[in-house]
């Protein structure tokens, strides 16, 4: 018994002494590495300042009440119980976000690589302009405004004129302000310019990928070009997809500024409130830095989780098929 | 296959009517607002509010983009204020967040040291949340600086790009340590190794990140953290113009046409570079 129990102290008192040289060397390896962290230091000075100190901020600040004026008071749970209690447009903002990033999100992806295998399959020479033409509207800043001016709720709105003309309605239809239409017209603006980092990612890949496995692939029996994407593409291209749905998410997710610019802040009803326009609204418009700060976190946190679900989910799926290929190393 | 070895394999032609079908067809729908855009801005006063309306230009004019000094020449500060202002912050954001994010890629790409691998870590997750969720900390965290309206809160921030880290990191992994360890004997320091062996080498990983800082600073409005008219940007001026309703429509578009140009003809000329990044952007596991 009494053995037994030195044994186990020494094990103990081993595992301990262990830890601490290894401390010890850590202590060494870090001062010389002194240089490294030098150079490391302008981009976490950075980084800390406005990534991982305001999420900490928010995180405090979600249990306080506060208006910037006085200094903040501890309330501790009562913002997030108003959030989902008693905040019905809160409750709004949740469903419109959802409904946008569930389908946005997916149909964004899928049409980010869709469309970067359709330009990959073209001659080498208009491919550089079809990359442009679909990437396009993710990068010309407001151009979403003009959707504005086409989607126009009298007749001389272009698509409004274009429906009468046809004779599909007689009278012209509120596009943006009616509560009926906001949300599909806003969702085809969204996935407009939604083939953005992710889509060029898809393209990198695809261009990258290895001829000879492919040529491989077809001696082994493969026919055509969809046995081809579903056999050698897509498993070759998985770390570029796990890429491409981390970027869908975090896009997906963050709407705001084409509703608040499309559909008017506040919207009709807040047909077209979202999440961040809810934040934007007590952050900016209130002043309640608390709530704003749990409607903050509460976003935050449902991003990250989203983004761990999706890429668990991801690197399942493509289990089967897992053979590199050979540009990618280990 | 009769075609040839030049020709992918396993191509038919119904295929590739489907395939140029489909892109052609997107095409022209992910076109259809710049081309708007671009005919509205040289559309004359008569046809922008002809009835019904017409998509095209019948008789371009440069009246719109002349307006546009007329418009602004009434308000507090000339249009040319906000340009510079626009392009002020884009090249000194951009020139110090290539810099800066290079500097760190190099390090944590090259080198193993305590905490390396926690940091890329972290900064990787930093991809999956969007600006909104920090921006009212951050408004907090320049106003304790004392960098309210100044130039400072619109270009320190973006000094930081966890994206640029990232994409940067991964394409400096395939640089072969041979020439890192050649440059070692010659006597090169630090700072010598990573300027003159690894940027010279990574001309495709910082023009990316280039051309994606240059997209967030040129369209940065930055309207909380800038009170006086002559900081001002680009972006702002815009939303001003289009906020003087119907009337300013070939003004706006003018200036929205001013204002994807440079975001548009800058991926083109890079297209080649970052296309070679992105090849390593993927997430390992």
């Amino acid at each position: 018994m009494e053995e037994k129990n030195k044994e186990k102290k020494s094990a103990a008192a081993r595992y301990f002494a262990q830890l601490r040289v290894d401390t010890g060397q850590t202590w060494r390896r870090m001062k010389a590495s002194r240089g490294l962290y030098l150079f490391l230091l302008p981009f976490m000075l950075v980084f800390t300042a406005f990534y991982v100190l305001p999420v900490i901020i928010s995180i405090f600040y979600s249990f306080t009440y506060y208006n910037i004026l006085e200094p903040p008071r501890w309330i501790g749970l009562q913002n997030y119980i108003n959030l989902f209690l008693a905040d019905d447009v809160f409750l709004t903002a949740v469903k419109n976000t959802f409904l946008i990033a569930v389908i946005t999100g997916p149909v964004g992806y899928l049409a980010s690589f869709v469309f970067a295998w359709l330009i990959n399959e073209l001659p080498r020479s208009i491919r550089a302009i079809a990359v442009t033409v679909f990437y396009a509207p993710s990068i010309s800043g407001q151009v979403y405004l003009i959707w504005g001016i086409l989607f126009s709720g009298d007749s001389y709105g272009y698509i409004n004129a274009l429906l009468m003309d046809l004779g599909i309605t007689d009278k012209a239809i509120k596009w943006l302000t009616d509560p009926d239409y906001m949300m599909p017209v806003l969702i085809i603006v969204i996935l407009w310019m939604s083939l953005g980092t992710g889509f060029l990612a898809f393209i990198a890949g695809l261009q990258s990928l290895d001829k000879s496995q492919i040529e491989a692939g077809y001696v082994d029996g493969i026919r055509n070009r969809w046995q081809e994407l579903w056999y050698i593409v897509l498993p070759n291209m998985k770390p570029m997809l796990l890429f491409g749905a981390v970027m869908a998410i975090t896009q997906s997710f963050g709407v705001a500024d084409v509703t608040m610019a499309l559909a008017g802040f506040p919207s009709t009803d807040y047909a077209a409130r979202t999440v961040v326009t809810h934040l934007y609204d007590y952050g900016t418009v209130r002043f309640d830095m608390g709530y704003a700060s749990a409607i903050a976190t509460v976003l935050f946190f449902t991003m990250i989780l989203c983004n761990k679900l999706i890429q668990k989910l991801l690197r399942g799926v493509g289990k089967g098929g897992d053979y590199s290929g050979g540009r990618r190393k280990k | 296959m009769a075609g040839g070895r030049n020709k992918k394999l396993g191509r038919s032609l119904g295929g590739n009517i489907v395939v140029y079908g489909i892109l052609i067809l997107f095409g022209a729908f992910m076109l259809m607002p710049m081309v708007y855009a671009v005919n509205s801005a040289f559309k004359p006063l008569d046809e922008l509010f002809v009835f019904p309306p017409r998509f095209f230009v019948q008789n371009p004019t440069l009246d719109n983009f002349s307006d546009l000094e007329t418009i602004m020449g009434q308000s507090w500060v000339p249009f040319s204020r906000y340009l510079l202002n626009t392009v002020l912050i884009t090249v000194v954001g951009t020139a110090g967040c290539v810099i800066v994010t290079s500097m760190a890629a190099f390090v944590l790409a090259k080198f193993r040291f305590p905490g390396s691998r926690a940091i890329f870590r972290i900064v990787t997750t930093a991809l999956m949340f969007s600006g909104y969720v920090t921006q009212i900390p951050n408004y907090l965290i320049i106003a304790r600086l004392g960098w309210i309206d100044t130039y400072l809160a619109m270009i320190v921030p973006a000094f930081g790009m966890p994206m640029g880290l990232f994409l940067t990191k991964q394409y400096m992994e395939n640089v072969p340590d041979v020439l890192i360890e050649a440059a070692r004997i010659d006597g090169a320091n630090l700072w010598q190794i990573f300027w003159r062996v690894i940027m010279p080498n990574t001309r495709p990983a910082w023009l990316t990140v280039t051309i994606l800082s240059v997209q967030a600073l040129w369209n940065s409005k930055a309207i909380q953290y800038i009170y006086s008219e002559d900081l001002k940007t680009l972006p702002y001026a815009l939303q001003q113009i289009l906020g003087g309703g119907v009337s300013r429509t070939g003004v706006g578009s003018a200036v929205t046409v001013i204002m994807m140009i440079v975001p548009v003809v800058t991926f083109i000329l890079s297209q080649r570079q970052i296309t070679e990044t992105m090849a390593s952007s993927g997430i390992k596991e």
